[in-house]
């Protein structure tokens, strides 16, 4: 596994606890009750479900968005489900794109993560006027721009573990 | 050649295509909201999903309230005196009311008696926090503190100090939740307070409120205070819920009619659920010889009839 696949540099195997970590510590960071700021501030979890669904596509998929999303309805009370299908599309598109997008440098990946945080936003606003509530205003889709620009420090932070080397040099702690 | 030999090895297994899981998944949820939206079987899915949920919730929105408690409390320190003044005007004023109060409950108690009526059953309350609103940006909704275990309902009225803020509309074991009067699935049957004018508040969902279906020649002007008029069964008579602002009467057969909640919706956090109203008794039947209690509304007018 490398940081992306151009990169020479050979990083250690994800382990799948810190995985479930972080993506419960981003369900801990959706359930914060944000209030106002709440249009601005990212979908953590949709954030780190992508991120995990093109690191690793074979362990982290559909079924995690779903049970996810499950999750997030409940703290936001609205309709069940809502969530769960903008993830559970939001994790198809990552995984299909997974092969791609791994051989661009992080800032581009961004680039590709953005348009599937919109669709997955504009899916669950097209499930809100399907139920007769009213379009809540642009800046609801700033949440994805602000959750792409998020994206380096968070494939830096996400992938710490991966950084540490294998034998472990008393004098070189990184 | 036997085909078992074409399987392919279960190194390469897959499962079932992307493509298609996607499909199943998307089929469930859709399945999911269509149910959820229009029929109740999910509710027990949901509560159980939002108890398992509940200590992660709490912990989650704890920061949040601290921050929020430390700058209540320097603001409020400024504010207070302010306020004290306020209040020792308010009380005085107030007790000369209570006394006024007092008269008219034992007066009515003794009219009711007369009439034979059953005495209303005194509304039973809950006090609440709200704990923080619900972060779905379409609806306006928050959370409280107390639920099933404190015997709160749905359906049930939630006011503050000035007024109905909202009504209980899910309830957990120990949570529940408030849909405000500014969302915009809600209503509320209000009355005018000066001359007993119906209507049906709706909210706006941009934190305002709505008198709707009211007829452009209506008796009804700005400034005008909306009580619960208790037609539903479930609020109780009589509630301050808001004030009229403006009136827009145009071409079409109804005002449009703009109005200002009194109660601190959307800004307090302390709050009461009210227990169902009683309804009122049916009418007694007519005894021979007895004229039946002429309506209230009709007594009021009398006067400036006659006159």
């Amino acid at each position: 596994m490398q940081i992306t696949n151009r990169s020479n540099r050979i990083l250690q195997p994800t382990k799948p606890w810190f995985v479930y970590l972080s993506l419960f510590i981003a369900l801990l960071l959706d359930y914060v009750p944000a209030g106002d700021l709440s249009s601005v501030l990212p979908d953590w979890v949709a954030l780190t479900l992508a991120f995990w669904c093109i690191r690793e596509p074979l362990y982290i998929s559909m079924g995690m968005g779903f049970i996810l999303g499950l999750l997030v309805d409940v703290g936001s009370g609205g309709p069940l489900a809502q969530h769960a299908l903008a993830y559970v599309v939001l994790a198809f598109m990552a995984n299909s794109l997974a092969r791609r997008i791994m051989w661009f440098p992080a800032l581009l990946q961004a680039l590709h993560v953005l348009p599937m945080l919109l669709i997955a936003q504009a899916l669950m606003v097209g499930v809100r006027m399907l139920t007769g509530e009213g379009f809540p205003g642009w800046q609801y889709f700033l949440s994805s721009a602000t959750g792409v620009a998020l994206w380096l420090p968070l494939t830096y932070l996400l992938l710490l573990p991966q950084f540490q080397p294998v034998d472990r040099d008393e004098n070189r702690p990184i | 050649m036997p085909s078992a030999d074409f399987q392919t090895h279960p190194t390469f297994k897959r499962g079932v295509l992307p493509h298609v899981r996607l499909l199943i998944y998307v089929t469930i949820c859709v399945a999911m909201l269509a149910v959820d939206r229009n029929f109740h079987y999910l509710e027990s899915l949901r509560t159980y999903l939002v108890t398992i949920t509940y200590p992660l919730r709490a912990s989650a929105a704890e920061p949040v309230k601290l921050v929020g408690s430390a700058a209540k409390y320097f603001s409020e320190l400024a504010d207070s005196q302010f306020k004290q003044a306020d209040f020792e005007r308010l009380q005085i004023e107030n007790a000369q009311r209570l006394l006024r109060f007092e008269h008219l409950e034992q007066e009515n108690g003794y009219l009711r008696k007369l009439l034979g009526m059953r005495k209303r059953v005194q509304t039973h309350s809950v006090a609440a926090e709200v704990l923080y609103s619900a972060p779905d940006p379409y609806s306006r909704k928050v959370i409280l503190d107390q639920g099933k275990q404190e015997g709160v309902e749905p359906g049930l009225a939630v006011v503050d100090a000035e007024g109905l803020i909202g009504q209980i509309t899910r309830v957990y074991p120990i949570q529940s939740e408030v849909t405000l009067i500014t969302d915009r699935n809600q209503s509320v049957p209000v009355q005018v307070e000066r001359n007993g004018q119906l209507g049906v508040m709706s909210g706006t969902g941009q934190g305002g409120l709505e008198l709707r279906f009211v007829l452009a020649d209506a008796d009804i002007k700005a400034g005008d205070r909306l009580v619960t008029s208790g037609l539903d069964g479930k609020f109780a008579p009589g509630l301050p819920v808001a004030k009229i602002e403006s009136i827009e009467r145009d071409t079409s057969a109804f005002a449009r009619i703009v109005c200002k909640p009194l109660g601190g919706v959307e800004q307090s956090t302390r709050v009461l659920v009210l227990s169902r109203a009683e309804l009122p008794p049916p009418p007694p039947k007519p005894e021979t010889g007895e004229p039946p209690p002429p309506p209230p509304l009709a007594a009021k007018r009398d006067p400036g009839d006659g006159g």
